[in-house]
């Protein structure tokens, strides 16, 4: 071998050596003395608010004793299921993970997390929606839940003559109807109503499946989580499906809203903007006169979504009771304050509420907390629902574009039961 | 060597140079939208959106989302990440992928169009579709984990550099590019090295590889841009902050109140790079890529 | 004409095998070099390409599921029974041979087009040149991103198609009618792939001698004429590459789709390959959407298969 060539091999070796290397920098280190070492994987990447809670707990946690160690890894929400799946596959999943809400019976029946083993009583006083609750068993739980709501200002209600629903009372479905025509004889908006249309992902059954359920219907046959038949596709659905098309065809809404439909509502595109909470502090910073508003009661009572990120312990975890420990250590009042103060969303126990001056009695923000306790339905608890959501992502977008909704919603029924009978009834 | 036609020189010119600068607007206007927006804060994006007004620095115009781009994901160890990966691939790929053309197309041995033509047959196949068992193989292999100066084995290669170098280093595409551009090189050459004594490893190395600077730079280039732009796989086997490539920091910017504006600005940054590479090496560009047209 | 039958390409000396007698222990030196230098490149294919190929026809034939504490069984044919009964797949095969049949020659066409008027001398051809390449280095996640907000229906395409009609043009929802949605997306692919295709032609046109031309013109044929002889003949060998490559490009269309319509509205846009990642991710149904590619290979291997044979004849 020539000199040059024995330079191209090893300049080769020394390439693979460095990405061989570099390989290895990330290795969790389990030393054997010195305090154990745990990992925590987070959604939360480039959310500076939460992540820097999150920092918080597990830093005052660290300092409070000296036999564990966690150490937080962030993911941008994006990427943070994906990264899940792919560490689950190879046994790679950190101790403690955070999962959102409608993941938990997937996550469960996987194999993925396992109880947390915590008494009861830490969970007394949280919004149900903020438990993953599988068996009577907490897999999981979350520090904030978020509400669905209506956002408009005083003065376009004014102008319309239409009366401003509260949570005792909210608009029925020809109120809600009769207010969005009114709305649009104002002539100021391109469309009197922004549903958020624009959306897509989970979004999609998190903000319309409330409608369906507000209708009557639902994703799945709770009863027993077995079959779509007739609770996606009957006469509920069917009402359901004409009444979100037919906004469309009024022209009270858009097909697909804007990317931004918060920045339109605020650009004066529409008069009601049907969002999350997360968009409060936008609204009301652009708006003097902005109004919080129920969702409309469309026949079986208003609803609303329910369900955020929560945390968990990952089933393989190596020192569940440093996990434990640490899960524990941060179910505690102040931080649940610290999360509401930070995030700004609705704080998932009653006594860290009252400690929020927004969300206390009275507060400005206690509307939210009223809905997320009296409206909210969680997505469906059964290990299938990742796939109900695909398909009912699907089948929404189909009915807004104008498909007829028989054959689609039969379809969608039929597809959910396909996938139950294809996985043994999700039952092992 | 311009096309001349009956018309007048001028006459032409004037026709051609309209044409250019439609087609310039065409080409340019998503680009200015991106670079002009990333300069507004969100709200003013989509005010502006439907008026040519999206299209002008106009309004606030501030650097806030650069900074807030900068505040919030760690940039420069994404482009030094993306940097290395993209360089390492392309460092390997050519050596891998030049000897393997050359065995194919200045060697003679049995089996080589079969070989050939089952290389032709993978370039169909599209990365998506084989994602996924790629995914669960790559956490079968073993892997070294260096411990101070000893070795230790694991298994997988999740959240390394390697997973996201080594699967795109053999490429049948740049093997096609390498042999087409070496079948193109007169075998004369070859045999008059022989006659001087050269192994066949020196011929490559001395005559063959020399000569083939085009077919090196084009390779170079068409490793680059999907191994920078690469989003699917570092999304699936990436873990760790540290290890991530850039196009994986776009999602940090999608959160509940998407900041559009820090969007268009991390993609302006990420663009920058190789329009800028692009222009400084414009001539080696045109010319390397225009030889792999014209020796298939 | 004079021209007609001149083949204008100095076709690159591909002298024969060289009849020299060789011994049999250079023939095995000779082998045992090409064995040592293609072994990393196939030891590295049959890794991260065979292998994987493998694995997805093996799960096409279980239900094996991304996320499940069931161990995967063999289900022989069903995956692709229920496959071939679904309406979805047939539409998304029809919609990506829509897109194939459109955008090959379409980006060919304009590619060839940009090619010819930035190899006039005229000034300024340097910007002209980067300012068609810009969107090729540009990311196609970031390039679809960008075309969402234009194709808003009161986004800037409509507002630059009322300007340059004078009001007269009734804005479109491009990304939500059935009907436009896909030209919507062809028109953004070709916008994004065209420069790449351009620098190609352009090479194969600076390899025509520039002497033809000048003949050419001696015998006084005009523009079209000398394209018609001489360019278009030129420019053979790089019209086979650019039909090969665009057209595996175009099959496996993806990343638009799934960044800006996600197969809708009415499955007007979805395609094969997006149909086999939402399957296999989103819906968790590894072993189906293994099936979809497999499938999807047999797609296209067949297409390149009847394109080889055309082009064969026609060269």
């Amino acid at each position: 071998m020539s000199r040059r060539n024995r330079r191209i091999v090893a300049a080769s070796l020394t390439a693979l050596a460095v990405a061989g290397t570099a390989a290895c920098s990330t290795g969790s280190s389990a030393s054997s003395d010195g305090p154990a070492t745990i990992d925590l994987w987070t959604h939360a990447g480039g959310n500076e608010a939460e992540l820097g809670v999150i920092n918080t707990i597990v830093e005052d946690f660290n300092a409070s004793q000296d036999q564990y160690t966690v150490n937080v890894q962030d993911f941008p929400q994006d990427a943070y299921n994906d990264a899940v799946v792919a560490a689950a596959s190879s046994d790679n999943l950190p101790c403690i993970v955070d999962v959102d809400g409608p993941n938990v019976a997937n996550w469960a029946w996987a194999g993925y997390i396992q109880p947390l083993g915590l008494p009861d009583e830490t969970f007394e006083g949280q919004l149900a929606g903020t438990l993953g609750k599988i068996d009577g068993e907490v897999y999981a739980y979350g520090y904030f839940d978020v509400a669905l709501a209506m956002f408009s200002r005083q003065s376009v209600l004014d102008e319309a003559g239409v009366r401003v629903p509260t949570v005792a009372e909210p608009w029925t479905k020809d109120e809600f109807m009769d207010a969005l025509a009114k709305i649009d004889g104002l002539g100021q908006f391109e469309h009197p109503l922004d549903l958020g249309t624009g959306g897509g992902g989970e979004w999609i059954p998190y903000a319309y499946s409330p409608f369906l359920q507000s209708f009557g219907g639902d994703l799945i046959d709770r009863s027993d989580f077995q079959s779509a038949e007739g609770a996606i596709n009957g006469p509920e659905a069917l009402e359901w499906a004409a009444w979100f098309r037919g906004l469309v065809e009024s022209g009270h809404m858009a097909q697909t809203s804007g990317e931004d439909a918060t920045a339109d509502f605020v650009n004066g595109k529409s008069g009601l903007l049907y969002t999350g909470n997360w968009a409060d502090t936008t609204v009301k910073e652009a708006f003097d006169d902005a109004v919080v508003l129920p969702p409309p009661d469309l026949g079986a009572g208003p609803k609303i979504g329910a369900g955020s990120w929560q945390w968990a312990m990952a089933e393989g975890c190596e020192d569940v009771e440093a996990a434990r420990a640490y899960l524990d250590f941060a179910h505690d009042t102040k931080y649940f304050v610290e999360y509401g103060n930070a995030v700004g969303l609705i704080p998932a126990t009653l006594d860290a509420a009252a400690e929020i001056p927004a969300y206390a009695e009275g507060g400005e923000n206690r509307i939210y907390l009223e809905m997320a306790d009296q409206f909210a339905v969680v997505r469906p608890e059964t290990p299938a629902y990742p796939f109900i959501s695909s398909v009912f992502q699907k089948a929404t977008k189909d009915i807004l574009a104008g498909g007829d909704a028989k054959s689609i919603l039969d379809r969608a029924a039929a597809d959910i039961d396909r996938d139950i009978q294809q996985n043994g009834g999700y039952t092992s | 060597m311009s096309v001349t036609s009956i018309a007048t020189p001028t006459k032409r010119s004037v026709v051609v140079t309209v044409l250019r600068s439609v087609l310039v607007v065409f080409f340019a206007f998503p680009i200015v939208f991106m670079l002009v927006s990333s300069l507004k804060p969100d709200l003013q994006i989509f005010a502006d959106l439907g008026s040519w007004r999206a299209f002008l620095p106009v309004g606030d115009v501030s650097f806030a989302n650069y900074t807030g781009v900068f505040d919030r994901v760690p940039f420069a160890r994404f482009i030094l990440n993306s940097v290395l990966i993209s360089g390492v691939t392309i460092a390997l790929g050519i050596l891998v992928n030049s000897m393997a053309a050359f065995a194919l197309a200045r060697l003679r041995w049995r089996g080589r169009g079969l070989v050939l033509g089952l290389v032709l047959a993978t370039l169909i196949v599209p990365f998506e579709t084989l994602a996924l068992p790629l995914l669960w193989w790559v956490n079968k292999l073993p892997s070294f984990e260096a411990d101070g100066f000893s070795l230790a084995f694991k298994q997988g290669w999740l959240d390394t550099y390697q997973v996201q170098i080594i699967p795109f280093i053999a490429n049948a595409f740049s093997m096609y590019l390498f042999y087409q551009y070496f079948a193109s090189i007169p075998r004369e050459l070859d045999e008059a090295a022989r006659m001087d004594g050269a192994g066949w490893f020196a011929i490559y190395r001395t005559v063959i590889m020399p000569l083939s600077g085009p077919a090196i730079a084009t390779v170079a280039i068409l490793t680059f841009l999907p191994a920078w732009n690469s989003y699917l796989w570092p999304l699936m086997v990436v873990q760790s902050e540290e290890l991530r490539p850039v196009m994986i920091g776009l999602q940090y910017f999608f959160q509940l109140n998407t900041s559009w504006g820090q969007v268009m600005a991390y993609s302006s940054l990420i663009t920058i790079p190789v329009v800028a590479l692009f222009l400084a090496f414009q001539r080696s560009f045109i010319n390397s890529i225009a030889s792999s047209g014209v020796k298939g | 004409m004079a021209i007609t039958q001149q083949s204008p390409t100095p076709s690159p000396s591909l002298s024969p095998p060289t009849a020299s007698p060789r011994s049999a222990r250079a023939r095995r030196g000779e082998a045992g070099a090409a064995a040592l230098m293609i072994t990393p490149a196939l030891a590295l294919f049959v890794l991260f390409l065979i292998v994987p190929i493998v694995l997805a026809f093996a799960l096409a034939f279980t239900n094996a599921r991304l996320i499940s504490p069931r161990p995967p069984e063999f289900i022989g044919l069903d995956n692709f029974a229920l496959l071939f009964t679904d309406p979805v797949f047939w539409a998304s095969v029809r919609n990506t041979f829509y897109f194939a049949v459109v955008v090959v020659p379409v980006q060919a066409g304009l590619a060839l087009l940009l090619a010819v008027l930035v190899n006039a001398k005229v000034r300024g051809t340097r910007f002209f040149r980067t300012v068609y390449f810009l969107p090729v280095v540009t990311s196609m996640v970031v390039v679809s991103l960008l075309w969402r907000f234009m194709y808003q229906q009161d986004g800037l395409i409509n507002k630059a198609l009322q300007s340059v009609t004078f009001d007269r043009f009734t804005p479109v929802d491009w990304l939500n009618d059935p009907a436009w949605a896909m030209p919507a997306i062809m028109l953004m692919s070709v916008w994004q792939g065209v420069g790449f295709t351009m620098i190609i032609w352009l090479a194969g046109l600076q390899t025509i001698p520039g002497e033809l031309y000048e003949a050419a013109e001696l015998d006084g044929a005009g523009t079209w004429h000398q394209f018609r002889y001489i360019t278009w003949p030129g420019l053979l060998q790089t019209r086979t590459f650019i039909l090969v490559t665009i057209t595996i490009a175009a099959f496996s269309l993806f990343t638009q789709i799934n960044v800006m319509t996600q197969g809708g509205p009415l499955d007007s846009t979805t395609t094969v390959v997006y149909q086999a990642v939402r399957s296999g991710y989103q819906q968790l149904q590894t072993g189906y959407g293994s099936a979809i590619s497999l499938v999807f290979f047999v797609l296209v291997l067949t297409v390149s298969l009847v394109q080889r044979h055309l082009t064969r004849e026609r060269g």
